[in-house]
């Protein structure tokens, strides 16, 4: 039963992981309607900036940090200005496309500046079982997962006020529920754009360092983007919590597949079992956990 | 002067009716089918046909398959590459169990396996739509590449999970030289191709396109959603699948199952978006485009002597910096302009 419990709180932190991916694209895609596949390509952006800093400059994490913050926003204003302004009121399809190229130019610009070898990179928390949890209800669990657990909550509740209780936040709601009429009352669509395509940067970037200390920084990052996409699908695009929830759901239900189907059928399932759980459940419920019911008229 | 349609009288429905409706594109159609079957062959080097001219036809095709996906039923798709491995390795075993079955029908076999599993995965089209469709898709790729991986029945029991490539045999003719496969090949693509553009014309084309154009709409005024876009993505497959049998025993020889990754698929959807969503000479330009331009960069990478790791990097940048330009310039990709063009031909060389 422990081990039952070890996986399954193993699962839920990494699913916290994949919920922190998700929730750049939940960001993006509820504002300005762009699926943005590239935000894994921003994720190891992030991270191989930050520890090409830290290389090249030879400074130390909270010296980098900002540098790669900065960057980040200047990425997001530069995304702004040359893809999507001259793409506005094209199809959706277009705008996913056209991030599909942005995902290519981004991974082809990190590596060409701090070269594609896999780096390392230390956070100031290790990644070795957590001494309490261990003496006391002898489960064996990463201080480092508690602690992304506990960055992503922090994240998550920063998000939740930047939009609640900032004039910035409301401008953001109002882009999400119609650019139209949000245009109309003088909201500037494309300074918003821009605050968007920055925030959902720095997410990037927190999500960066947590998989970049954990897994090592390299290529791979890339493809933490389609592990967040079955989470998109069971939690809805639009949905913040969804984005949490549909990140638990799957990590907890991945690893325990993998732990406990995966034997039968020859391992590796942990790559596709997301998607089929995501499909057998959209079969159910098309607009996902907490997505917005979809009514569609001619 | 040279493209003048008029006094191309059309004096019987039959006439009217034709895939190449303009005298030019018919005897332009007809000379490069002929330079192509009897020059290129001639002239071109071994490396050339069996590096450039092979894979351009075999991803010609394959962008042709997801096209009619994408570009005429509106379902995206990102599992392009998962169908091709179905066919490729379906057409392998069927040569395998089955002795003496000629190899073009292990092709078509090959197909229909992919449409079947094209219409598996198309289910779930019938709920979703966009993105989410898209998502579902990669289930497809992931899980296609993971079964022909886990399954050892599949590879023949072959440790390493690679398999090899029978010899083409037809009529106890061996195509194994690069001019010889390269005549099949091209023999398949162009009698496909020309398959696909009547396809489109018809009924079958029209529903796709009303369904791409407004499904709702559609469904309102009676086409049946769910055969045409579980058609749709049947069709698509096979033509996915017999391309990937192409790969497999007219490019690549001996291939295993992860060379039918994303990255494949992804590289066929730039076909379509660069050649042209919704048409079947943007297939080909677009393959052309893909399949050349890396051919080019490196020949630049190599003139200006720049390391292979910046040269690859340089490759991915630009191969972004494309898309996205094309995507914001020409949205309807190489197949537009070359439209463009022949209005202007028309008209030259007095413009007005």
């Amino acid at each position: 039963m422990n081990f039952f419990f070890e996986v399954l709180i193993g699962g839920l932190l990494s699913g916290v992981m994949y919920a922190l991916v998700a929730i750049g694209f939940v960001l993006i895609y509820k504002a300005s309607g762009v699926f943005n596949f590239a935000q894994g390509a921003m994720v190891y952006f992030a991270a191989l900036t930050c520890v090409g800093v830290m290389d090249k400059l030879g400074v130390s994490l909270w010296i980098a940090l900002p540098i790669t913050v900065a960057a980040m926003i200047v990425l997001g204003l530069a995304i702004e200005r040359v893809v999507l302004r001259p793409l506005v009121n094209q199809p959706e399809i277009t705008l996913f496309m056209a991030t599909i190229g942005l995902a290519f130019f981004i991974e082809g610009l990190a590596q060409l500046m701090f070269g594609a070898q896999v780096r390392k990179l230390e956070l100031p928390i290790e990644d070795v079982p957590s001494q309490y949890l261990m003496e006391h209800y002898n489960i064996l669990v990463s201080q480092f997962d508690i602690m992304a657990a506990a960055v992503c909550g922090l994240l998550v509740t920063s998000l939740a006020l930047l939009f609640s209780k900032t004039k910035v936040g409301r401008a953001l709601r109002a882009v999400a529920d119609d650019h139209q009429a949000a245009l109309a009352v003088g909201i500037p669509l494309q300074r918003i754009w821009a605050v968007l395509w920055a925030v959902a940067g720095i997410v990037a970037l927190v999500a960066g360092l947590l998989w970049g200390a954990r897994n090592g920084v390299q290529f791979a990052l890339t493809f933490v983007a389609l592990k967040a996409l079955p989470v998109l699908i069971l939690g809805g695009f639009t949905s913040m919590p969804g984005a949490i929830a549909g990140g638990l759901i799957i990590g907890a239900s991945e690893k325990l597949a993998e732990v406990y189907i995966g034997p039968m059928v020859g391992g590796g399932i942990e790559g596709w079992f997301p998607y089929v759980l995501a499909l057998l459940f959209l079969l159910v419920r098309p607009e996902g956990l907490f997505g917005e019911k979809i009514i569609r008229r001619i | 002067m040279l493209y003048r349609e008029a006094g191309q009288f059309k004096t019987s429905y039959q006439a009217d009716g034709q895939i190449f409706p303009i005298m030019q594109d018919r005897i332009a159609l007809l000379a490069l089918l002929a330079v192509a079957i009897v020059f290129v062959p001639l002239l071109a080097s071994p490396y050339v046909l069996s590096a450039i001219l092979i894979p351009f036809l075999i991803f010609s095709l394959a962008a042709i398959g997801l096209n009619i996906l994408t570009g005429y039923a509106g379902q995206l798709s990102l599992g392009t590459a998962a169908f091709m491995a179905v066919g490729a390795f379906a057409s392998y075993n069927f040569i395998l169990r089955i002795p003496g079955l000629p190899v073009l029908v292990a092709f078509i076999l090959g197909g229909l396996s992919a449409a079947l599993v094209g219409i598996a995965f198309g289910l779930p089209s019938l709920r979703i739509r966009g993105f989410y469709l898209a998502a579902a898709t990669l289930a497809t790729q992931f899980f296609v590449v993971w079964c022909l991986t886990k399954i050892p029945y599949l590879t023949n029991y072959s440790t390493s999970g690679v398999i090899t490539a029978q010899p083409i045999v037809i009529l106890g003719y061996n195509f194994d030289t690069p001019d010889r496969k390269y005549l099949l090949v091209l023999a398949v693509v162009a009698v496909m191709a020309l398959l696909a553009k009547n396809m489109i014309r018809s009924n079958v084309g029209r529903s796709w396109m009303a369904v791409r154009d407004m499904d709702v709409a559609a469904e309102v005024i009676g086409f049946r959603l769910m055969r045409t876009k579980l058609l749709a993505f049947a069709v698509s497959s096979f033509y996915c699948g017999v391309a990937g049998a192409l790969y497999a025993y007219a490019y690549l020889g001996t291939v295993e199952p992860e060379a039918y990754n994303l990255d494949l698929s992804f590289r066929i959807l730039f076909m379509i978006i660069i050649g042209g969503v919704g048409s079947v000479l943007g297939s080909f330009l677009g393959a052309a485009f893909i399949v050349l331009l890396p051919v080019l960069l490196n020949v630049v990478a190599h003139s200006l002597a720049l390391p292979t790791s910046v040269a690859s990097n340089l490759e991915l940048m630009v191969f972004g910096a494309l898309i996205i330009f094309f995507l914001i310039v020409e949205p309807h990709g190489l197949a537009r302009l070359w439209q463009i063009g022949k209005e202007k031909l028309r008209l030259w060389p007095f413009p007005h």
